[in-house]
């Protein structure tokens, strides 16, 4: 797609369609598969809109380095890497500044669901790999790594779900793609507990008004329940019984 | 799991119902907590993904999979990871590695000797002795059977189906054995030494399969005899 440049680009039209026909309220197509990984305790794979990333979960098992364990709970120690090929500019492999801050952020959302207290001086391995990237690649590697973890069989409180609402040309809308992403004012990614509503991360980029953060909010709030549906039926596809 | 392969040979058709961690399993009451389960406010919610059971007042998550969470006296199988002069460290499939010291190794082993005696990568059958309030284990090859294990083949299943291997009274690994003409040997960790002609190692292997895959729902004894 051709864009302008920043802030003169028409991404929504006066009947509220977005570039890529969704509504304002309107999620990307999303799949799950849980098991994608049979060596790993745990995995899953998610495809959302162009987005595809895997998540495997490893342990719980022996802290190492030994430095980094606890006496009284295991740690989360989440990778979160970008292949590649997963962006049209070539990603540069390895560790980097942005790599660093989401795989922090993801773990300290997990941290607030995992009873990490039954498993003291161990360490719990999430990895997150993004295969393609459009947009959102926190919320879906976030969204990845708990079906995984629930895979692992690993005792949480609740899965997190993650979703970004935005805003783009003046209206908020949820779920922004690659256009709107790059484009935009505004990007509320949030980590929500679809059981309770708790929230358990959040991150804003650009600037909302108080009821622009509000309507993103309840977007959010509202597309976590649509996603947990999907990721509990992965779950029930792949271990049958009755859901 | 306190199962004993019952619930497969009873041949109940009730169905299993899988929930997810989060998941409310209605209210408190006077029902009490069993594995797997949380209390959020006034109602139960499952803690993990698995089956939940309810038998009496106590309900149960039965998850789909566990680490092994070692207790002394359990029979298991290990793996060498690496020693020091005087001990072994042992990968025992559980969130820690086990430390086996020189004093309750098979036989006499010289100080500094450790590696002669026993290689990283050794496979051996041992016991746990001790596990201490931080889940440290000590384990011990003192004992009837306890050795290292040179021959045969290792497989794993979840720790918490072992119980379904062996089935009530043992008739579901004696079935194994007398089919398949193997010796087996069921390590409390979920590992699995198997030993014996091919036809019947893979005949094993492929009974332990279906315990992965289907061993929660009911009805695994005639899934297994369909094998035969």
């Amino acid at each position: 797609m051709k864009m302008g440049g920043y802030g003169d680009v028409q991404m929504i039209d006066e009947n509220g369609k977005r570039v890529d026909g969704r509504g304002p309220g309107d999620l990307r197509p999303i799949e799950i598969e849980v098991g994608v990984v049979p060596v790993a305790d745990g995995s899953a794979s998610i495809r959302w809109g162009a987005n595809y990333a895997i998540a495997t979960v490893y342990g719980p098992m022996e802290a190492h380095p030994r430095k980094i364990s606890r006496q009284e709970r295991a740690v989360l120690d989440v990778r979160y890497n970008m292949a590649p090929f997963s962006t049209t500019d070539r990603m540069r492999p390895g560790f980097n500044r942005r790599s660093r801050e989401i795989g922090k952020v993801t773990s300290d959302a997990l941290e607030s669901v995992v009873q990490l207290e039954l498993y003291p001086r161990s360490k719990i391995r999430v990895e997150i790999e993004i295969l393609c990237a459009e947009a959102g690649t926190r919320c879906v590697g976030l969204t990845a790594a708990s079906v995984a973890l629930a895979d692992a069989g690993i005792p949480m409180t609740d899965m997190v779900v993650s979703v970004a609402s935005g805003k783009i040309n003046g209206v908020v809308v949820c779920d922004l793609n690659k256009e709107e992403d790059n484009f935009g004012e505004a990007d509320l990614p949030m980590g929500v507990l679809p059981n309770t509503g708790e929230l358990v991360f959040l991150q804003m980029d650009g600037d909302l008004s108080q009821d622009e953060f509000q309507q993103a909010w309840d977007y959010n709030v509202e597309a976590a329940q649509e996603v947990h549906k999907v990721m509990v039926a992965a779950l029930a596809k792949r271990y049958g019984g009755v859901q | 799991m306190g199962q004993d392969g019952g619930s497969d040979e009873s041949g109940s058709d009730c169905e299993v119902k899988l929930v997810t961690p989060g998941e409310s399993l209605g209210p408190a009451g006077d029902r009490t907590l069993g594995h797997g389960v949380g209390r959020r406010g006034d109602s139960l919610i499952a803690t993990r993904l698995g089956y939940v059971t309810e038998k009496g007042s106590e309900v149960t998550v039965m998850p789909v999979k566990t680490a092994y969470m070692p207790r002394p006296g359990d029979l298991v199988v290990g793996y060498i990871e690496g020693m020091r002069a005087n001990i072994w460290f042992i990968d025992i499939g559980a969130p820690f590695n086990a430390i086996l010291p020189m004093s309750l190794a098979p036989g006499k082993v010289d100080f500094g000797a450790t590696r002669d005696a026993m290689d990283v990568g050794t496979t051996i059958l041992c016991r746990v002795q001790e596990v201490d309030e931080s889940h440290s284990s000590v384990v011990t090859m003192k004992g009837m059977g306890l050795r290292k294990l040179n021959s045969g083949f290792v497989d794993q299943i979840p720790p918490h189906l072992n119980a379904l291997v062996i089935g009530s009274k043992g008739t579901m690994i004696q079935m194994l054995k007398e089919e398949s003409d193997c010796r087996i040997i069921v390590g409390q960790n979920g590992r699995l030494w198997i030993e014996g002609e091919p036809e019947g190692v893979r005949l094993v292997r492929d009974a332990l399969e279906i315990v992965r895959e289907t061993g929660h729902a009911p009805g695994l004894l005639d899934r297994i005899k369909g094998l035969f």
